[in-house]
């Protein structure tokens, strides 16, 4: 538990980064800190490993003063993971790996069989080992990033925007394997993000601060969206909020009905109005036709039109409204866990089921 | 004049004794190794000194601006104001030294404040964080990474001073640059012109024997092509160095 008690930072000449800033960031959760530049996050998360000394105030790792800690010793036993990777040019990608079990003084045979293990585990293939970070994209540079803080096995780990560097889908990649390994791991995480985004898709809880310093509102995603506690939150989470709540509330049964289907590579049998789903051999939704224009000819990849996404059965709300909107037929296409389509649901549907949730959300607290 | 040249140096004679090529050329060797040896352990931890701390950057600036000294006339008032100090030979060996090491300084401090400078500020701030102490991210961060630039610093160093050796003849000493000024003093412009062709191929070798030891020291993750990322910055800051090292490396002394 990383606890933040009254601390302020005010640098030489006047400027207040962090102001009278009191949190708990619990075991075992992730907490992020997000707010608009300027608003000390960075300066926060740094404060913790002591790169920033406060000016005031305490901060305990599990109800040790940092203050009282070896500086080095501290940052030995927290994993760091920042922007721009900071990875060592000089070195390999598995000796960058491993550079905290090397200050450490294990021995060899172990630190190399650790690194090993880390480049697995952050999915990187093993020949990527010898390699050095230029000879790396962005994506797989963050990935050395967090296997690198991830090395000596660290209770805490201390995140400095890792992903904001790389493309959207890069990003949305490494959070999801973010998840996945946290979710294995279980550590006590501290994420700065200035994107309320990935914020509310990553943290446990979230903590907003404003200009100047001071902490806005502390909350889990879902009651933060639902109840911001003032204007600047209720700005800074943004318009779609209610839309993006949906992500929290996992579909219920939802009144599925059976869609009439063409396999990929077919020919129409009967004439059909209307758009037409295309699936796979297996049964998997490639796109939607309009038969029409196809006349006697075969299906081909060519045909389709691949605007509208695909929800899992017991994925969120969101997912679920999103494919039917995005639909061109107006029915989205819901499939199972293997991919495989279950049926199709129309947006007023999928509203009934929303209505239908309504009940009293969890408590957060607002700061 | 070329044949005059060749035959100068098919001359037996002018291969054996304490004039002889090798023997000239090993005094020329010794004394550009010791005057760089002496400027580096002056100049290089004070580069890295500045380039860790970021204090005291004038000094860099100083060193560059002594540059302007003329060496035949710092050779003459180093000579006179210490020769009467030192007996014997070093009375002459002494002040050429220094007087070299002074010109091998700019370079090698330039170059290793600019190599400890164009480390990626994100690596060294990541070698605090996982929790280096200062030394370590010095030793194990800085320095090899700043090793390219540190060495054009080296090789500007040893050529300048390769060429600039000569002037040690002007002081009765040995080194290839007696047969620059005995050749001229006597008129044997052959003997002249092949010091000159001695210099320069000198200079060539050693440039080359220290790309050689370069591309074995330094990281292959630095080398130039293989960009990312972590290479920002160093490329244009390379070029400045070499900016500084003389355009035409074998100058005549003095």
């Amino acid at each position: 538990m990383i606890r933040f008690d009254a601390v302020t930072k005010q640098f030489p000449g006047g400027t207040v980064a962090v102001e009278d800033l009191s949190l708990t960031a619990p075991t075992g959760r992730i907490t992020v800190l997000v707010g608009p530049s300027g608003c000390g996050k960075t300066t926060s998360l740094r404060m913790v490993n002591r790169m920033i000394q406060p000016t005031r105030g305490s901060i305990t790792l599990d109800g040790q003063d940092t203050s009282r800690m070896n500086e080095a010793q501290l940052r030995r036993g927290m994993g760091y993971v920042i922007q721009h990777g900071g990875l060592f040019p000089h070195r390999t990608v598995l000796d960058n790996i491993g550079t905290v079990p090397r200050l450490l003084g294990w021995d060899r045979t172990r630190i190399r069989a650790r690194s090993n293990e880390l480049l697995e585990r952050v999915g990187l293939a093993p020949e990527l080992g010898e390699r050095y970070p230029a000879q790396l994209s962005g994506g797989q540079q963050q990935r050395v990033g967090v296997a690198r803080a991830l090395a000596a096995d660290p209770p805490v780990m201390l995140m400095d925007e890792p992903f904001s560097a790389v493309d959207p889908v890069v990003r949305e990649q490494l959070q999801d394997e973010f998840l996945r390994l946290q979710g294995e791991l279980g550590k006590t995480i501290l994420f700065v993000t200035h994107d309320i985004d990935e914020a509310i898709k990553l943290g446990d809880q979230v903590a907003v601060l404003r200009v100047g310093g001071r902490l806005a509102q502390v909350a889990e995603p879902a009651y933060l969206l639902a109840h911001p506690a003032d204007d600047f939150v209720a700005d800074f989470v943004g318009r779609d909020r209610g839309y993006r709540a949906l992500q929290f509330q996992e579909t219920p049964r939802l009144p599925l009905r059976s869609e009439p289907t063409i396999v990929l590579g077919e020919q129409p049998t009967e004439p059909y109005a209307g758009w037409l789903l295309v699936v796979d051999d297996d049964r998997r939704p490639v796109g939607w036709v309009e038969p029409h224009r196809i006349g006697t000819r075969t299906v081909s990849t060519g045909d389709l039109h691949r605007g509208g996404t695909v929800a899992t059965e017991h994925g969120s709300l969101r997912a679920a409204l999103d494919a039917a909107l995005s639909s061109p037929s107006g029915r989205g296409v819901i499939v199972d866990a293997s991919g495989s389509l279950c049926g199709t649901v129309e947006a007023h549907e999928v509203l009934t089921a929303i209505e239908g949730t309504r009940r009293p959300e969890r408590r957060g607290s607002p700061a | 004049m070329i044949p005059s040249l060749v035959s100068w140096f098919t001359d037996p004679a002018n291969w054996s004794g304490e004039d002889g090529i090798p023997n000239r050329l090993l005094e020329h060797v010794a004394y550009t190794a010791e005057a760089i040896l002496v400027a580096a352990v002056v100049a290089i931890p004070l580069g890295l000194w500045v380039g860790h701390t970021g204090r005291a950057r004038w000094l860099v600036s100083l060193a560059n601006s002594a540059r302007a000294v003329p060496t035949l006339g710092l050779l003459f008032v180093v000579s006179l104001w210490l020769g009467p100090r030192i007996t014997g030979d070093l009375a002459f060996v002494v002040p050429s030294i220094i007087v070299l090491a002074l010109l091998a300084v700019p370079p090698l401090l330039a170059g290793t404040y600019a190599g400890v400078q164009a480390v990626d500020p994100a690596a060294r701030d990541a070698a605090k964080g996982v929790g280096m102490t200062p030394l370590q991210v010095l030793r194990q961060v800085e320095v090899p990474n700043a090793l390219p630039l540190l060495f054009s610093g080296v090789r500007s160093a040893v050529l300048q001073v390769v060429a600039t050796a000569s002037v040690a003849a002007v002081i009765s000493l040995g080194g290839l640059g007696r047969y620059l000024i005995d050749g001229i003093a006597l008129g044997d412009y052959p003997r002249a012109a092949a010091g000159a062709v001695l210099v320069a191929v000198l200079a060539v070798l050693l440039d080359g024997v220290f790309a050689l030891v370069q591309r074995r020291v330094v990281s292959p993750g630095l080398a130039p092509g293989g960009r990312g990322v972590s290479g920002r910055g160093k490329d244009s800051r390379s070029v400045e160095v070499e900016a500084d090292s003389p355009s035409t490396p074998v100058r005549a002394p003095a």
